[in-house]
C-alpha cells in the first residue's frame, strides 16, 4: 500500500478545475426581458386571435372582451414594427424610427439637464435639512406641497414665466422636468444621511473631526446605495416632466409634441401612436439602466439596495 | 508607576440624564478615579451601572453635570481635539464601503496625514493585528474577531495616548474572545499605550488589568478597586493558576458586598 502524500491547501485547490462560471449577470437579465417581451407579444396577439374567434365575446359568455380585438383598437404587433420603417407621413422621406429616434433623443437632452438639476438641487436640499433641523421643520412642508400641486397647472405657469423672462423654450421644460426630479432625491438623501448608527458617528467625533469630513467620508458614502434609488426614480419622473413640458411650451421636435399628433391621427394611424408610446417607455428604460451601470460602478456590491 | 502624573484624572464626576423628575436618572455619582501611564484599567460591574457613561465622558463624547475630567494634563474636551484618543466599540463599527486597508487610514485621512505615511501606517497596523493579508477585504468578508482586530488597528493607527474599549469583546464567543484577549495583551506590551476596558466579564477583567474598577449601580458609582498584580505576561496557563482564582473570588466579593449594601439601605 502507499500511502497517499498530503498535499497543502493551495495545492489541492489548483488541482480542481475552476467552477464553471454561470451566464454572466447582463446576460441574464437580457434573456429574462427578452423572454417577458415574447410573453407580452404572445398574450397579445393571443387575445385578438381570440377575440375574432368569438366575435369580441368572452367564451361561453355573453360579456364583452374589455379591450375591442380588432386592428383599430389593438394593431398586430408585426404592423406596429413595419410602420417604423415607413414614411412617417405621406410623402416624408423619413421613417416612423428615425423620427421618434430624433424625438426621443430631443426629449432626452431636455429631461437630461432637468434631471441634473433637479438631482442637484434635491441633493443639496437633503445636505441642508440634515444639518438644521429648523430649515427642515420650516422648508419640508413647502418641498411636500409642491409635489401634490398637479403638474398639469404648474406646467403651463413655469412655460409662461418663461417666456416673460426670454428664456428658450427648452430651459422651461427642463425647469419642469427638475420639478418632477429632486423630491425623490430629497426625500432618500436626507434618509440616507441619517442612516450612520450613531457609533459610526461617535467615531468621527473621537477623531474631532469636522462636519465637512463627516459629510463626505461618512454621511455621504453611506446614503449613496439610498441615493441611487432615488435617481433611478428621477429619471422616469425626468422624462415625463419633459414630456408634459413640451406640451404647454409648443415644442415640436420632441416626443410630448410626437404623441398628441399620432393620437390626432389615430383613426388612420393607429400603429404609430403604439410606437411613440414604446419610444417613450424604451427612453426611460435605457435611463435608468445606465444609472443603474454608474451605480454599479460607485457602490461595492455588498451595499446596493437591489 | 503612580509616581508620574496621571493619564486620566477623573475628581467628583457625577452624571444626570433627563430634566425632568420622572425621567432622571443619576448615571453616576461623585467618581474619582485617577489612571496612570500604560496602565490597563477594566471597568467592571453589572448592566447600567454607568460603565459606558464614565467612558464616554472620559472620551468628552458626553459632558458631565459635575466635577472634571482631566486627561494628559488639559480638559477632556481638549484631549480629544488633541486625537489623544482611540476608541473601540462593542461593533466594530467598520465602514462597509471601505476595504479593511481604507477603514484602518480612516482616522489618518480625517488627520490629514500625507498618502504614503497612511499607507505604511496601516500597513504596519494590519501587521500588529495580523491581518495582512485581508487588507483589501471588504468587512462583511470578515469574521467578527477579525472586524474586531481592524477596529482596533484603526484605534492604534494615529498612536493615541490613550485607548477607550466599550465591551470591545462582548459580541464574540467564548474562544475566539480569550484569543482576543491574548492579542490585546500582546499590542499592549508592544505599544505601551494606557488602556481603560469596560467589561462585565469577571474572568475578562481579571485576566487582562492591572487594576480592576468595580462599580455599582443606582446610582452608578465605584465600589472598590482590585489591585491584580499577577505575573506578566499572562498566558494561557495563567487562567488555571491559583492566583487567578483568588483575584476572580476577590472582585466577585467587592461586587457582592456592594450588592447586600445596596439590599439592606
Ligand atoms: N443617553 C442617555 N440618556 C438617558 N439615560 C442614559 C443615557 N445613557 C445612559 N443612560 C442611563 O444611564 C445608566 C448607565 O448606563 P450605561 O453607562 O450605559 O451603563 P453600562 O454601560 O454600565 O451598562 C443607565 O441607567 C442608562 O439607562
Ligand atoms: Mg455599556
Amino acid at each position: 500500500m502507499v500511502e497517499t502524500p498530503t498535499l497543502p491547501i493551495h495545492e489541492v485547490a489548483s488541482e480542481i478545475p475552476p467552477a464553471p462560471r454561470g451566464t454572466p449577470a447582463w446576460l441574464r437579465q437580457i434573456i429574462a426581458f427578452a423572454i417577458i417581451a415574447v410573453a407580452l407579444v404572445a398574450f397579445w396577439e393571443g387575445y385578438k386571435a381570440l377575440g375574432a374567434a368569438t366575435g369580441g365575446m368572452i367564451p361561453l359568455t355573453a360579456a364583452r372582451l374589455p379591450v375591442r380585438p380588432d386592428d383599430k383598437s389593438m394593431p398586430h404587433v408585426f404592423d406596429i414594427l413595419a410602420a417604423l420603417f415607413k414614411p412617417v407621413q405621406r410623402g416624408s422621406e423619413n421613417t416612423l424610427l428615425s423620427f421618434l429616434l430624433r424625438s426621443a433623443l430631443f426629449t432626452w437632452r431636455e429631461a437630461l439637464v432637468g434631471f441634473a438639476i433637479g438631482s442637484l438641487v434635491g441633493f443639496a436640499l437633503g445636505v441642508v435639512f440634515v444639518h438644521s433641523g429648523l430649515l427642515e421643520r420650516g422648508l419640508m412642508p413647502f418641498v411636500v406641497a409642491s409635489q401634490t400641486v398637479p403638474l398639469l397647472a404648474v406646467a403651463p405657469m413655469v412655460v409662461i414665466w418663461g417666456s416673460r423672462l426670454q428664456w428658450p423654450a427648452w430651459l422651461a421644460v427642463t425647469i419642469i422636468s427638475a420639478y418632477l426630479t429632486f423630491f425623490p432625491v430629497t426625500i432618500n438623501t436626507l434618509r440616507g444621511l441619517r442612516s450612520p448608527d450613531p457609533t459610526a458617528l461617535e467615531l468621527m467625533r473621537s477623531y474631532a473631526a469636522s462636519d465637512w469630513q463627516v459629510l463626505w467620508k461618512l454621511r455621504v458614502p453611506a446614503a449613496l446605495p439610498y441615493i441611487f434609488t432615488a435617481l433611478k426614480i428621477s429619471a422616469t419622473a425626468s422624462v415625463i416632466g419633459a414630456i408634459i413640458g413640451e406640451l404647454p411650451s409648443g415644442i415640436a421636435d420632441g416626443l410630448g409634441r410626437s404623441l398628441l399628433t399620432f393620437s390626432y391621427y389615430y383613426v388612420s394611424g393607429p400603429e404609430k401612436l403604439y410606437a411613440a408610446i414604446f419610444g417613450a417607455a424604451l427612453l426611460g428604460i435605457v435611463f435608468v439602466v445606465i444609472i443603474a451601470q454608474v451605480e454599479r460602478m460607485v457602490v461595492p456590491a455588498g451595499r446596493r439596495i437591489e | 508607576m503612580s509616581h508620574s502624573s496621571p493619564v486620566v484624572s477623573v475628581s467628583g464626576v457625577t452624571k444626570v440624564f433627563g430634566e425632568g423628575d420622572s425621567d432622571r436618572v443619576r448615571a453616576l455619582e461623585n467618581i474619582n478615579l485617577d489612571v496612570h501611564p500604560g496602565e490597563f484599567i477594566s471597568l467592571i460591574g453589572p448592566s447600567g451601572c454607568g460603565k459606558s457613561t464614565l467612558l464616554r465622558l472620559i472620551g468628552d463624547l458626553i459632558k458631565p453635570s459635575g466635577g472634571t475630567v482631566q486627561v494628559n494634563g488639559k480638559s477632556a474636551h481638549q484631549a480629544r481635539l488633541d486625537r489623544d484618543y482611540g476608541m473601540v466599540f462593542q461593533q466594530a463599527t467598520l465602514y462597509d464601503w471601505r476595504t479593511v486597508r481604507k477603514n484602518v487610514q480612516l482616522p489618518l485621512e480625517v488627520m490629514s496625514y500625507a498618502r504614503e505615511k497612511r499607507e505604511a501606517r496601516a500597513q504596519e497596523m494590519l501587521k500588529l493585528v495580523q491581518l495582512e493579508e485581508f487588507s483589501r477585504h471588504y468587512p462583511w468578508q470578515l469574521s467578527g474577531g477579525m472586524q474586531q482586530r481592524v477596529a482596533i488597528a484603526r484605534a492604534l493607527a494615529f498612536e493615541p495616548s490613550l485607548l477607550l474599549m466599550d465591551e470591545p469583546f462582548g459580541a464574540l464567543d467564548e474562544m475566539t474572545r480569550e484569543r482576543m484577549q491574548m492579542e490585546l495583551l500582546r499590542i499592549w506590551s508592544q505599544t505601551q499605550t494606557t488602556v481603560i476596558f469596560v467589561t462585565h466579564s469577571i474572568p475578562e477583567a481579571v485576566f487582562l488589568s492591572s487594576r480592576a474598577v468595580v462599580m455599582s449601580p443606582r446610582p452608578g458609582r465605584l465600589a472598590g478597586i482590585v489591585e491584580i498584580d499577577l505575573p506578566r505576561p499572562r498566558a494561557f496557563e495563567t487562567r488555571e493558576s491559583a492566583p487567578f482564582f483568588e483575584k476572580i473570588v476577590e472582585v466577585r466579593e467587592c461586587l457582592r458586598r456592594d450588592e447586600v449594601r445596596v439590599a439592606s439601605a
